[in-house]
């Protein structure tokens, strides 16, 4: 099981963070603090896993950004590396050759991807495309209510005059 | 907009610059909350996410995602969510205010809806939601819409594990959803079997019989279909609902012959089909050979994953590799032969540049050493010491001393291996380990003189190993002559010619390092006292370095330093008699010490501070079994410092308390030095009429009161045959023991009941309990002693020792006479404080002498009966 999942930029900035086991507000800070003292320091050709209390985290560098997630100790450190890339790839999609400051100035959509990917710390969806699909006809459902909501308020607006 | 918060976050140069602008953010969110307003809600939360992912505070808005989740707009609703998933988790009690919401939602029209329901439900559910919501999610595990199917499984994962007896409900659904085509549905529904199995055995045994055929065709099927452009994964359709399966399917083999006969023939395709050039291949590889090495055993099929997990150690990706020695890991048990023969390339692991995989190599190697392999092993590793990085160093030495330890079957390799750990990284060597070391060497007296030559010389090429100092300089104390007259020459050893005046310059080095902390320096000031004796002719020199510390700032060098001075100016008489060598410590008093360690601090004080003045509280002895085993780790407690060691081995107190030094003592000075040296910590009335031998007489004939210091004569040598294992035993009950109190305890703990601490037919002892106001973890505690016989008691002392959770504090007793026949007390009040408040009740060890008709009398006794919550 995916105990939580992490984004933190190179400098230690944290992009997102989704919790699949209880952790205070105080110890997921701790935890912030402690892994990316643990993995931002590691070399690049080195293994993609750091052992931590008990657990192992599974990390990725992509261009800015590592990609981290914890596991318990009797899971496939190898595949949560492929869905690690999943995520990625949907991320990729879904922006169109995502960089950092999407994910900076649109975080909630990259939380309703991954809503899309994980739940309750397992993988819920292999396919790519189905994954992009359900976001963007949940997102054409918040563009209709908006439209909608809009011309309400014009027709309110014209029958005021 | 949200957007303007994120670059005005963004252009912040400091940290100060930041905490502004989310507090005038935070502050105009608070001023909409309050107003209620329904336009910027959704805003507020969005901005209130971000800011919680900063690390802020958040919980104001906590609200606010229950009203956007009751409102019945999409848009409104998906914010809403994502919020609660973010800002709340299952153990804030407002989550309970959701689940009327949730109830609703999970059954809208709209499936969406019903989709963002069972997401926050799988992903912070409480116990309580789970048993108010299982039967809707189980209703929608047949739902129609397949992204709602595969939801509300991965929703019933959440559900049975947090109330596991519910999960017979959904076997059968479960059971059905491993029809299912659709691959989304397919794995969650694969994964929620494997996690019903590990709660409920019955789901176990449920599928292994309706399952387990359909599951192995399904693995077929997915290993030999077409590629899919969807599913494909580096040429492999979908590896993720590979690895479900074999995960499933190993739950379902482990332990059940039949069902692992069943899955053998795809185990095998999987083994060899599976191409191994991509991460996604290995990764079933991977899970492939776990199911193998863990389902019922099929011979060929073990040989096939061991091959396999060869061929990953072999691999040059980092990460096939680390996953490759956690696997070899869990094969030691199976097949450790197999394992063995990757030994070499195991060892190469250990001294890889990545620190993960050298530390699950180190691991493994551990595991893999037995009698046949172990020597050459150390040698390499004991050789890898010396380049290894300096992280690294601890966990390695801490792997080596224990393996060491472990298969020492000649005492002489021990040696030797300890002695090349102590030079080449002692720095890292636990106290424990090097007490152990000096218990062994001890024992080794056929050993003594080599080992004493063969840390001399070690110490004499390096002295930056501060263990490596502390045990040459204890061994050259206790066994210098034979350092310097060469006894005990073995035949493997070069000869050398050490000086008197050479062992001497050794410890005089090892006390003037600069680097020699506490421990260190008193014991080579022991040492050098040990030497003077061993040593005639340097004795005047000894003196001299001896002196030198006189005016050492740290008081416990500096008393020791001039009591040391005076035996040798004053006393030759028992100078020999005093620095006697050590009789052999008792390596199961050790080792059985060690086990069941418990550290303890004594604190005493004297009832008649008048009289006395050392009467204030100061740290006396430990018990002997604490000799090598006090750690000398940073335990706050003031009476155990850095130098528990020497403390313990001639009892001084090495803490900075304000004891006047023993040469200060009036009348008696002859008698208190030794006293002092003998640590029993302050001059007891009972002892001040007494020479030293009389103590020693006393000690051995009257061993049950005498305990504490009985051990300690034999320590300082100054009779060998004083403590035998059998006396050590009672000394290591000492504080052991301490069940909790029969008494009940008040509520809040506001009043305590006066309890009769200590009853005996001459006198009897009242503790009264209060508490100081807002520090529960303090208990104030007045002792009342009553004189129960028909004679005076003069000299009264009250002495309380205490385990290292707690801290003592004795003030002055009212008086050190007590009157006879009950006619009068004295009261005396101590404060204890409880650093485990809460979770361990008081315990304490008390000691009362006094004298009576001229006689010495001394009472001891344990009390473990105090009011719980002290």
């Amino acid at each position: 099981m995916i105990h939580f999942v992490l984004l933190i930029s190179r400098q230690g900035k944290v992009r997102l963070t989704k919790w699949y086991s209880p952790y205070s507000q105080k110890e997921r800070t701790k935890v912030i603090r402690e892994l990316s003292g643990l993995i931002l320091t590691r070399g690049p050709k080195l293994c993609n896993f750091v052992e931590w209390r008990g657990l192992r985290v599974v990390y990725k560098r992509y261009a800015s950004l590592y990609f981290c997630m914890c596991i318990d100790e009797d899971d496939n450190e190898l595949e949560i590396l492929e869905i690690i890339h999943h995520y990625v790839e949907v991320l990729d999609r879904y922006f169109g050759s995502v960089c950092e400051l999407d994910l900076i100035y649109n975080f909630h959509k990259a939380y309703f991807i991954l809503d899309e990917l994980l739940i309750a710390g397992e993988l819920q969806e292999p396919s790519k495309r189905t994954v992009t699909r359900l976001v963007a006809a949940q997102d054409s459902l918040v563009e209709t209510a908006k439209e909608q909501t809009s011309s309400i308020t014009n027709i309110i607006a014209q029958a005021a005059k | 907009m949200i957007g303007d918060m994120i670059r005005a976050i963004r252009a912040c140069k400091t940290a100060a610059e930041e905490r502004a602008v989310v507090r005038k953010e935070c502050a105009a969110i608070r001023a909409s909350i309050n107003e209620d307003d329904q336009d910027y809600r959704h805003r507020n939360l969005a901005k209130l996410m971000f800011i919680q992912m900063l690390g802020y505070p958040t919980h104001f808005g906590q609200m606010e995602c229950l009203k956007l989740i009751a409102s019945a707009g999409f848009p409104e609703k998906r914010i809403g969510y994502l919020g609660l998933m973010l800002l709340l988790d299952e153990r804030q009690e407002v989550l309970m205010l959701v689940t009327n919401s949730l109830k609703q939602d999970l059954n809208h029209s709209n499936q969406y809806i019903v989709g963002l329901a069972l997401c926050a439900l799988g992903n912070i559910c409480s116990a309580e939601m789970a048993r108010d919501l299982a039967p809707e999610v189980e209703r929608l595990l047949q739902f129609r819409d397949p992204n709602i199917r595969k939801k509300a499984a991965l929703c019933s994962i959440r559900i049975i594990k947090k109330v596991p007896a519910l999960a017979e409900n959904f076997i059968n659904c479960a059971a059905s959803l491993l029809k299912e085509k659709h691959h989304g549905v397919l794995i969650t529904g694969v994964q929620l079997c494997a996690d019903l199995c590990k709660v409920s055995s019955e789901a176990l045994e449920y599928f292994r019989k309706k399952c387990t055929e359909g599951l192995v065709r399904t693995l077929r099927d997915i290993v030999n279909s077409p590629y899919s452009p969807e599913y494909d994964i580096s040429g492999i359709t979908d590896p993720y609902l590979h690895i479900r399966l074999l995960k499933l399917l190993r739950i379902l083999g482990q332990g059940d012959a039949d069902a692992s006969d069943r899955m053998t023939d795809i185990l095998a395709q999987v083994a060899t089909k599976t191409e191994s050039n991509k991460n996604a291949g290995n990764a079933i590889l991977y899970e492939c050979v776990e199911t193998i090495m863990s389902i019922e055993d099929d011979g060929g099929l073990r040989v096939l994953a061991i091959n396999i997990l060869g061929k990953f150690l072999s691999n040059r990706d980092n990460n096939i590799r680390y996953v490759a020695l956690n696997m070899l890991m869990r094969a030691t048990t199976l097949d450790a032969q197999a394992v063995q023969r990757h030994r070499a390339t195991i060892l190469d692991c250990v001294k890889d540049s990545d620190a993960s995989i050298r530390k699950r190599a180190l691991d493994l190697l551990y595991l893999l050493v037995n009698d046949n392999n172990v020597k050459p092993l150390i040698k390499e590793l004991i050789e890898y010491l010396e380049v290894s990085d300096q992280e690294f160093k601890g966990d390695l030495t801490a792997k080596i001393c224990s393996l060491v330890e472990k298969f020492s079957s000649e005492k002489i390799w021990y040696i030797d291996q300890m002695l090349k750990v102590l030079s080449e990284a002692g720095n890292f060597v636990k106290d424990e380990v090097w007490h152990a070391l000096i218990v062994v060497i001890s024992n080794a007296s056929d050993l003594h003189g080599y080992t004493v030559r063969a840390l001399y010389r070690a110490f004499l090429t390096s002295t930056e190993q501060e263990t490596l100092v502390r045990v040459a300089v204890w061994c050259i104390g206790e066994y210098g002559d034979m350092l310097v007259n060469n006894v005990g020459m073995l035949d493997i050893e070069d000869p050398i010619t050490v000086t008197e005046c050479d062992a001497v310059d050794a410890v005089e080095v090892a006390i003037k390092r600069h680097t020699s902390d506490l421990t260190t320096k008193a014991m080579a000031l022991i040492a050098l006292l040990k030497l003077s004796s061993r040593f005639p002719s340097y004795s005047e020199r000894i003196k001299d370095i001896i002196v030198q510390n006189k005016g050492n700032v740290v008081l416990e060098l500096q008393q020791r330093s001039i009591e040391f001075n005076r035996i040798l100016q004053k006393h030759p008489k028992f100078r020999s008699a005093l620095v006697e060598r050590m009789p052999v410590l008792d390596e199961a008093t050790f080792s059985g010490r060690r086990a069941g360690s418990l550290p303890t601090a004594i604190s005493t004080s004297s009832g008649a501070p008048s009289n006395l003045p050392n009467g204030i509280a100061k740290p006396a002895t430990a018990p002997i079994p604490d000799l090598l085993d006090l750690s000398s780790d940073d335990v706050p407690a003031p009476s155990s410092s850095g130098g528990d060691f020497l403390q313990d081995l001639l009892g001084v107190d090495l803490s900075p308390t304000p004891a006047p030094s023993g040469a200060d003592m009036p009348p008696k000075a002859s008698t208190d030095v030794l006293l002092d040296l003998l640590s029993i910590g302050m001059p007891l009335p009972v002892q001040t009429g007494l020479s030293a031998s009389d103590i020693l007489s006393s000690s051995q004939d009257d061993k049950a009161p005498f305990v504490n210091f009985n051990g300690l004569a034999s320590l300082s040598s100054l009779s060998a045959n004083a403590t035998s294992p059998a006396n050590a035993a009672p000394m290591m009950d000492l504080l052991d023991g301490r069940g909790p109190g029969p008494q009940k305890s008040e509520e809040n703990g506001q009043a305590y009941p006066s309890l009769v601490a200590y009853e005996s037919s001459s006198l009897r002892v009242m503790f009264n309990f209060s508490k100081q106001r807002g520090s529960p973890q303090t208990t104030l505690i007045q002792a009342t002693f009553t004189n129960l016989s028909s004679n005076v008691y003069n000299d009264f002392l009250f002495q309380a020792a205490v385990p290292k959770f707690l801290q003592l504090h004795l003030d002055p007793a009212s008086s050190n006479t007590l009157p006879a026949s009950g006619d009068g007390s004295i009261t005396q009040n101590l404060k204890v404080t409880n650093s485990q408040h809460g979770k361990k009740s008081l315990v304490m060890r008390v000691r009362i002498a006094y004298k009576t008709n001229n006689k010495d009398v001394l009472e001891e006794r344990q009390i473990n009966n105090f009011p719980q919550n002290l």
